[in-house]
């Protein structure tokens, strides 16, 4: 069957210890059944390994960084387009999601199809939100709450016991057994990432985790749930396996159903005496998607799929037991590639 | 006590629990003992199957089979009805 030629667009070319979603999302695009695709990488920093692989990446371009705002985004992508003609538009970062959702018609306008959630959707979900989208929707959220200042820290006994979770808007999260340890976190995370600060019961309970895809009208296209065995100290999964538990498949669509989520996400949830607590949605695939890919779910494909509005059906399948194992691995490269990447900008 | 139907385990001593991924690994003895439980075999004729087949004592085998069966209870093994 011969395949359809497109142009996908990614970031999240970041394959390091803390593994940004690209090179999976592109590895899951290159075993696409249905599209023969040219990758093009858009990255923030000049070592994003994506940029070197070129078996994986055919040609990448630096990108201004989110906070440049979305004009300046806008403007490099139209430059970028002009050259590679871009059919559809993976972002894989949590920070430049708004940028994109709200450029989406004006990406749509120069050709560039996308398939995000909406910013509704994005909202919603977000961490200082989330325990009111526990209530909204009826699903098991622990207890949360935003703090703008250290002093904040020494009121949370009112509403919490220790040892609590402290978390960035966007990224990292401690467990912290004292106010001493939160103002710790709060000092860390808050100076990296800004304010707020969020605030949540830890509940004590086995971390699993899924990667699904709604098509946007309440229907699940796929999603596959995964146990963690081996985390590094920034928390990440270095290998995992992927598990048989229809309760939390069951929950995994009720969230895509009432939500009508449109695009990739990924459940953090504690299983906690037969209890499922959301801890987090993440809105868009996860580094370990590659795992689903190779239990039988092409998610990435179907994603791209979903952007050109072809039409998809539903995966229920899955290998159970299919485990990924994560390594490091060094890539030699010529300092002309890096020179190239440096100075202009594209490699 | 019933054999938890999901727990898949192979024939060198590896049981996966595929439900929560947990892995465990018994030894052939503990492995013969969780076939006659999956076989439907009441405490008593393990017992005595052991007993006739490895040079133990009932008193010695008796409370290392009842440590194991704990065990595989508290792994989700065995289903305590």
């Amino acid at each position: 069957m011969s395949r359809e030629q497109i142009t996908v667009a990614t970031t999240g070319l970041n394959n390091i210890d803390n593994p940004g979603p690209g090179i999976p999302v592109i590895r899951g695009l290159r075993e696409s059944k249905s599209f023969k695709v040219r990758i093009v990488g858009l990255a923030y920093e000049n070592l994003e390994p994506g940029i070197y692989m070129h078996k994986l990446v055919d040609k990448s371009y630096q990108i201004p960084y989110p906070s440049a705002g979305s004009e300046a985004m806008l403007k490099r992508l139209n430059y970028i387009n002009s050259i590679e003609r871009i059919d559809v538009l993976i972002p894989n970062f949590d920070a430049e999601l708004y940028t994109f959702i709200r450029s989406s018609t004006r990406l749509q306008r120069m050709g560039i199809k996308t398939f995000l959630p909406t910013l509704n959707q994005l909202e919603e979900r977000s961490k200082p939100f989330l325990y009111e989208f526990g209530k909204k929707y009826d699903i098991l959220v622990p207890y949360s709450r935003s703090i703008f200042s250290e002093k904040d820290i020494y009121t949370l006994t009112k509403d919490f016991e220790y040892p609590v979770l402290v978390k960035g808007k966007f990224y990292d999260a401690y467990v912290a057994h004292s106010p001493e340890q939160a103002l710790i976190y709060f000092r860390r995370i808050s100076s990296k990432w800004g304010l707020p600060i969020i605030i949540q019961q830890f509940v004590q309970g086995t971390e699993v985790n899924v990667v699904a895809l709604g098509d946007g009208k309440g229907n699940t296209i796929g999603a596959v749930p995964m146990r963690k065995l081996y985390i590094t100290d920034k928390g990440k999964a270095w290998s995992g396996i992927t598990i048989d538990d229809e309760k939390l498949l069951k929950l995994t669509r009720e969230i895509i159903g009432k939500t009508e989520w449109r695009g990739g996400m990924e459940l953090e949830i504690i299983k906690s005496k037969n209890k499922y607590y959301l801890l987090e949605i993440n809105p868009r695939l996860p580094a370990w998607v590659y795992l689903a890919v190779g239990a039988g779910q092409n998610l990435p494909e179907a994603l791209i799929k979903l952007a050109l509005g072809m039409d998809v059906k539903p995966m229920e399948k899955y290998d159970i037991g299919k485990l990924f194992i994560r390594y490091s691995y060094e890539m030699i490269t010529n300092l002309e590639e890096f020179e190239k990447l440096t100075q202009f900008g594209e490699l | 006590m019933k054999f938890n139907n999901k727990i898949a385990i192979s024939d060198s001593g590896f049981i996966f629990d595929p439900t929560t991924g947990e892995s465990f690994s018994t030894n052939p003895i503990g492995l013969e003992i969780i076939k006659l439980i999956k076989e439907g075999k009441s405490l008593d004729e393990i017992l005595t199957f052991i007993l006739e087949k490895y040079e133990v004592t009932a008193t010695v085998l008796s409370k290392i089979l009842d440590e194991f069966i704990t065990t595989l209870i508290q792994l989700n093994i065995l289903i305590d009805e």
